[in-house]
């Protein structure tokens, strides 16, 4: 028998693009929250771009407005301030793998006991389309209008690999918001680095590899069928690693 | 009782007995005593001391601590305060009541790295994007280090706005014997974001942002002036300075005095709000104002020329700037250019002292 599943209390419509991953991201982090008893009890720091409509999603959310790059900063700040309280930040790729590349790696550094999430759709989203250091070589965009030229602008970087590399670091993983597969799967990462947080106090980051129609030129079915035909090449799904018993990676 | 201290020192140390409860900041000379002061201080008192990455990471983490309730301070001078600029303007348009201390080095760039007041046109403009003020507050004295610092936290809660402390690498680095004041009561948590979840506002989706934050500038440039008046009662010229060099403005003044000159000092203490009010105090047999400054350009000058511009019997008063470079001006150079002035009204409105721009000479710090 089909089970509808229930909307998380807090969530309404949104405003993200069709075919976006936002919407499913913002989807599954309530349900995460609902699951483990913090949707009373979280503050979510949002980076600036599409991560930014989240305040546009939510009813009751507590979200603090970040400034471009410095969600993890503020987010630490935060957590200092109120220990008990479960802090994340919500970011794009641009956001915290390129301008905010040294809070990102610094607050795995630190490892303070926040939690990061990324949703990395390969381009400036918001902002209509440009390139990022995610973008795929010969991926075109609105400032790589020939496709990326990595001779010039280097290969798509790899932040996450970076953070996993700090020791202190308890858990790394990357999913993508493509397949019903894939969204559980990122279900499940979302909730293993907020139950890490709240309760071993420990940093986790999870990536996810987002859809996005408007800005890549594609329909829905196309940016999905993209990730996984193209994205994934150069950001391979799984596990980086996870310090917990039995993770192993 | 009375204890010797460092001015950088006394500065952490009113903060702490302010009620401060996590301090972030980056190494800079010439405040870096703040820091390393703290790094033993704060867990002392099981409080919290944050070395960050950068400049930027520290404000970034008084912002997002104070927006979640804890009394939070950083501090540092020139290029680091530049870089902390962003998230200056960002708690003024939150009104994040933060506090800061920029004990200023002087010139552009890195700057000269030891002294002087390069900072007073960025700081009191408001360094970052968009029309914001900050509260200044400056102190000329180790006593003040530890007193502004002491009540910043309060006064920044009152006003729901950031609170700078514009000192001076000269200030920070020496030595006076201060009154501790009182520890305050504090806590992790002293306000905001209680009883979440709720939806924080955010200031530019309320149709009225604008108006407020252009009505909390006028309630505070009303109330919260701050200055100090010497012998200014029957004088024909008034120096005006903040800082170190108003302490030799004051020597200058009692010298000139013994030479039967009519001079008076008026210090400005808040260097934002400019205390118009202090100058419109000033006697009408007021014929000239000589701003001094350790700068290389007229900076304070500018708001003098305006608030002569603004003040009745001000308006015929010649004004008058010396520049000294990062060495706060002599007594006996404040002297030469009072005469200069006085005799000659015509030359030199602007005068910049040159050696006092070479002073690299380790030698003889």
């Amino acid at each position: 028998m089909a089970v509808q599943r229930k909307r998380p209390a807090l969530l309404k419509d949104n405003s993200w693009c069709a075919g976006c991953g936002h919407g499913l991201f913002t989807r599954l982090l309530h349900e995460s929250l609902e699951e483990l008893g913090y949707d009373n009890n979280y503050i979510c720091v949002d980076g600036v771009g599409c991560s930014s409509n989240y305040f546009a999603a939510t009813t009751l959310g507590s979200a603090i407005e970040s400034h471009h790059g410095k969600a993890p900063t503020i987010a630490r700040g935060v957590k200092l301030a109120r220990p008990e309280t479960m802090v994340f930040t919500y970011q794009g790729d641009g956001d915290a793998y390129v301008i905010g590349l040294s809070e990102t790696l610094n607050a795995a550094h630190f490892a303070d006991p926040i939690t990061t999430f990324v949703l990395n759709n390969n381009n400036y989203g918001m902002t209509g389309g440009q390139m990022s250091w995610t973008s795929l070589p010969g991926q075109v965009t609105t400032t790589s209008k020939a496709g990326r030229d990595p001779e010039t602008t280097g290969m798509p970087l790899d932040p996450l690999k970076m953070a996993a590399q700090e020791e202190r670091v308890a858990f790394a993983a990357r999913a993508a918001l493509n397949s019903p597969k894939n969204i559980n799967l990122a279900k499940k990462y979302i909730k293993k680095a907020l139950e890490l947080q709240v309760k071993e106090e420990k940093y986790a980051i999870v990536e996810m590899l987002s859809p996005c129609p408007t800005d890549w030129n594609l329909t829905p079915v196309q940016a999905i069928r993209w990730i996984e035909e193209e994205a994934v090449k150069y950001y391979p799904l799984g596990v980086l690693k996870d310090t917990t018993e039995g993770g192993g990676a | 009782m009375k204890v010797l201290m460092k001015g950088n020192e006394a500065l952490a140390e009113g903060a702490v007995r302010g009620g401060a409860y996590l301090f972030a900041g980056y190494p800079m000379t010439p405040q870096s005593e703040i820091m390393e002061y703290l790094s033993v201080r704060m867990p002392e008192l099981g409080r919290i001391f944050r070395q960050t990455e950068s400049e930027t990471a520290s404000i970034f983490t008084v912002y997002g601590a104070r927006q979640a309730g804890m009394r939070t301070f950083t501090s540092s001078s020139g290029v680091g305060m530049s870089l902390m600029q962003e998230g200056i303007s960002g708690m003024c348009a939150k009104s994040i009541p933060g506090v800061f201390a920029n004990v200023q080095r002087c010139g552009p760039g890195l700057g000269f790295a030891l002294e002087g007041q390069g900072d007073y046109l960025r700081d009191t403009r408001g360094g970052g994007n968009g029309d914001y003020r900050v509260l200044i507050l400056a102190p000329n004295s180790v006593q003040e280090m530890m007193d502004f610092a002491y009540e910043s936290f309060e006064l920044a809660e009152k006003w729901k706005n950031p609170v700078e402390i514009l000192s001076e690498g000269k200030i920070g680095q020496m030595v006076e014997p201060v009154e501790l004041p009182e520890f305050k009561e504090t806590k992790r948590v002293v306000d905001g974001m209680d009883g979440v979840p709720k939806k924080i506002l955010l200031d530019h989706d309320d149709p009225e942002f604008g108006l407020k934050i252009a009505k909390k500038i006028e309630a505070m440039a009303e109330e919260e002036q701050r200055w100090e008046s010497y012998l200014t009662e029957d004088a024909e010229t008034i120096f005006t300075a903040y800082g170190i060099p108003s302490r030799t403005a004051r020597g200058a003044v009692d010298k000139l005095r013994a030479e039967g000159e009519r001079v008076g000092l008026l210090r400005v203490i808040s260097a934002w709000p400019f205390p118009v009010k202090g100058f419109a105090q000033l006697p009408d047999t007021v014929k000239r104002i000589l701003t001094i400054e350790s700068c290389v350009t007229p900076q304070m000058a500018e708001d003098v020329l305006i608030t002569a511009k603004k003040v009745m019997h001000l308006r015929d008063a010649e004004v008058y700037s010396l520049c000294s470079g990062p060495v706060a001006a002599k007594v006996g150079e404040i002297m030469q250019k009072y005469y200069q002035i006085k005799e000659d009204p015509q030359k030199e409105a602007i005068s910049i002292i040159p050696n006092k721009a070479e002073p690299f000479n380790r030698a003889e710090l």
